[in-house]
């Protein structure tokens, strides 16, 4: 691998999330639109550290039309910031990890000082098991409307099958996951559960039983990135990203190994995880057994504090989550809570897309 | 201002899509037309199911087209006790991962096994098409996957 | 690649017909749900920013300028100028209005933002620019909160408003 490849992922210049809000998720906001929703936000991100919309040089956001229904939602939804004069603007069909480092690029090109990223995710106006179902290979897996409850049951079946895991290690986590999710305050799902109670739950889709599963939320979030002297001027403490990088599988499920995560590990290889030890990871694992295959493809110990929010499993805004778990992880290393911590986003089914951000305190 | 002013109404999307398949995807299809299952030679030998023009590990073309099938290993499965609306057979089944004789990569569709504890992986299944007339070169001209044998 | 030879007389598969149907619970949210309610009584309710003082109607419940919560209602007269308009020549599936047809931005005296309206009792080629118009609505017991209470816009005999008053929201 040349110098310049072995590079990619990694920053050249200091860029650091410098402020990070969300919504309280919630099952459902069906008094809100999407504007309306994403105003305070906004608002928070920016009041935060004490500046304006005309303080970022470029915004860019994640969100998914199919998701409501509504086609440009996210050109509609730019009226919460107010984008008057015009700005550089750029949306991304993904979650808003992705958006973050789109911007993330254009910062360490030197075209930006500044950033806001924001994303939108409204689960509930629609059927997201049909939905989902429509990201999937148009031809051969589409038509047969298989949703991601059964596809990720697949993935959690092939797990047990080559013994990596157990029914009872998905119950432990998610225990553990709703358990710490009672410290969040933005969590939607919280409580103590012992994982044998969970055990008794029914099946959704065998081997997952309803525990496994992540919540159905309506939940936006935003993230200011700056660079360096910004950062600071901005941030008594910013969370500096080291290194930033996202990979892709075949959308092929039954050409894939869905025990492991070539991508995230791949991702987490070329962002730098490994120089050094992480306190925390915050991990967008959607399904209790995704985090098993995560863990091990970061490489993670058990010295490292998995999810201290509570991770998807407390809440998954469908397009926000994988963002949220960056801000999660900025929130901790601003608080001092961590020195250095990872962040992971996926997107596509069974972990087909996997982002890994590194960052680090002063 | 109360919240509870605001107003919903329900809205249904429809998009009548119809989608050129092109010559791999259209010959696995016609395939299916006339009961038959193949798949494509990868760049290294590998045969893929179901096919594609590139190799979804390398992305280099693909080759000749092969048969095969029409039984395989179930290299994974889910049980679904109650299907939704639109998935494909009303009544409890399994999805699964299906590699079919002679090839190197799985498909995705259903199993129709009766009940989970009939299903493990590694279990041989073959295929049951609709009836001849009743095939329009879709996924849907497989009715289900079933254990070889004949269980359910 | 070899061709598979098919069985029956029907050619190769060249097209697979996906069709997708979502069915969604849609909320317009507060501000909207605000506008849709006027319609209900036969009024236009617009929200006013409080940063720059621009009344919008309908609100989507910010100013797209400033991106702060429109917060004061403001009920809108029923009248209004033609900013600029299109003739409609074309006829299209599930049309219902006779061709040509006048498709106009109205804005409503009051308003810093127009927003479209068909425009009827007047033959197409006498629409103009400045044109003032007033609201046509359904009976009173025919309301919803929909456009659809609003049939059109129709001359109400002013003289046509001076250029300067309109030319900022062409
Ligand atoms: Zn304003």
């Amino acid at each position: 691998m040349s110098a310049a490849a072995s590079a990619a992922g990694r920053t050249n210049r200091p860029v650091s999330v410098a402020s990070f809000a969300q919504a309280h998720n919630v099952r459902r906001d069906d008094e809100h639109n999407e504007v309306e929703m994403l105003m305070p936000v906004v608002a928070e991100v920016f009041g935060a550290i004490g500046i304006t919309k005309d303080d970022v040089d470029f915004i860019c956001s994640g969100s998914s039309d199919y998701l409501i229904g509504g086609p440009f939602s996210f050109v509609t939804a730019l009226d919460a910031v107010g984008v008057w004069p015009p700005k550089p603007e750029s949306h991304v069909e993904m979650d808003g990890a992705w958006a973050l480092y789109e911007a993330w690029v254009l910062l360490q090109e030197g075209e930006i000082d500044a950033a806001l990223v924001y994303c939108f995710g409204r689960s509930s106006p629609g059927n997201l098991n049909e939905i989902l179902a429509l990201q999937l290979d148009p031809y051969y897996v589409a038509p047969l409307w298989p949703d991601p409850v059964s596809l990720a049951a697949l993935q959690a079946r092939a797990l047990i099958d080559a013994g990596k895991a157990t029914e009872e290690d998905f119950a432990a986590i998610a225990s553990r996951s709703r358990r710490d999710a009672l410290s969040n305050p933005n969590a939607q799902v919280a409580n103590d559960t012992p994982a044998q109670t969970l055990l008794e739950d029914e099946y959704v889709v065998s081997p997952l039983r309803r525990h496994a599963l992540p919540p159905i939320t309506d939940g936006v979030a935003a993230i200011v990135l700056a660079a360096g002297d910004k950062a600071r001027r901005w941030s008594k403490s910013p969370a500096w990203i080291t290194g930033f990088d996202h990979r892709i599988e075949t959308h092929s499920l039954g050409a894939r190994d869905l025990t492991s995560s070539s991508s995230t590990a791949m991702a987490a290889q070329r962002a730098g995880l490994s120089d050094g030890p992480v306190d925390i990871a915050e991990i967008h694992a959607p399904f209790a057994h995704q985090e098993i295959i995560l863990v091990e493809a970061l490489g993670l110990d058990d010295t490292v504090a998995i999810n201290p929010s509570g991770g998807a499993l407390a809440a998954n805004p469908i397009m926000s989550a994988g963002l949220i778990r960056i801000g999660e992880a900025a929130s901790r290393i601003s608080s001092g809570q961590a020195r250095r911590a990872v962040a992971h986003a996926t997107s596509g089914p069974c972990l087909q897309q996997n982002l890994v951000c590194v960052l680090e305190g002063e | 201002m109360p919240d509870s002013e605001a107003l919903h109404a329900s809205h249904r999307l429809e998009y009548p899509y119809s989608r050129s398949v092109g010559p791999v995807i259209g010959a696995f299809l016609t395939g299916l037309r006339d009961g038959r299952l193949l798949g494509v030679k990868g760049s290294n030998g590998s045969v893929i199911v179901p096919p594609t023009e590139y190799d979804p590990t390398t992305g280099d073309d693909t080759g000749d087209m092969v048969d095969v099938g029409p039984g395989g290993v179930v290299e994974s499965w889910a049980w679904v006790s109650h299907p939704l609306p639109k998935h494909p057979l009303t009544t409890p089944f399994a999805w699964a991962l299906v590699r079919l004789d002679g090839a190197d990569t799985a498909l995705l569709h259903a199993v129709d096994s009766g009940g989970p504890d009939e299903l493990a992986t590694g279990d041989r299944v073959t295929v049951r098409f609709r009836p001849a007339a009743e095939r329009i070169g879709a996924m849907a001209d497989i009715e289900a996957f079933v254990p070889e044998g004949g269980a359910a | 690649m070899a061709d598979p030879t098919t069985t029956e007389d029907l050619g190769p598969v060249t097209t697979l017909a996906t069709p997708i149907r979502l069915d969604f619970e849609f909320t317009p949210g507060v501000a909207q749900s605000r506008f849709l309610r006027g319609l209900e009584q036969g009024k236009f309710m617009g929200q006013r920013c409080p940063t720059c003082g621009k009344v919008y109607v309908p609100s989507r419940g910010s100013c797209p300028t400033d991106g702060v919560p429109t917060t004061e209602d403001v009920a809108l007269a029923n009248v209004g100028t033609v900013t600029t308009y299109c003739v409609v020549n074309v006829p299209f599936a599930g049309q219902s209005i006779e061709i040509p047809y006048i498709c106009a931005q109205v804005l409503l005296d009051g308003a810093n933002i127009s927003f479209m309206g068909l425009i009827q009792e007047i033959p197409a080629d006498q629409i103009r620019m400045g044109m003032r118009v007033e609201a046509v609505w359904v009976e009173p017991d025919q309301l919803t909160p929909s456009l659809e209470s609003v049939r059109y816009f129709r001359p109400n005999g002013e003289p046509d408003a001076d250029y300067e008053t309109y030319k900022e929201y062409l």
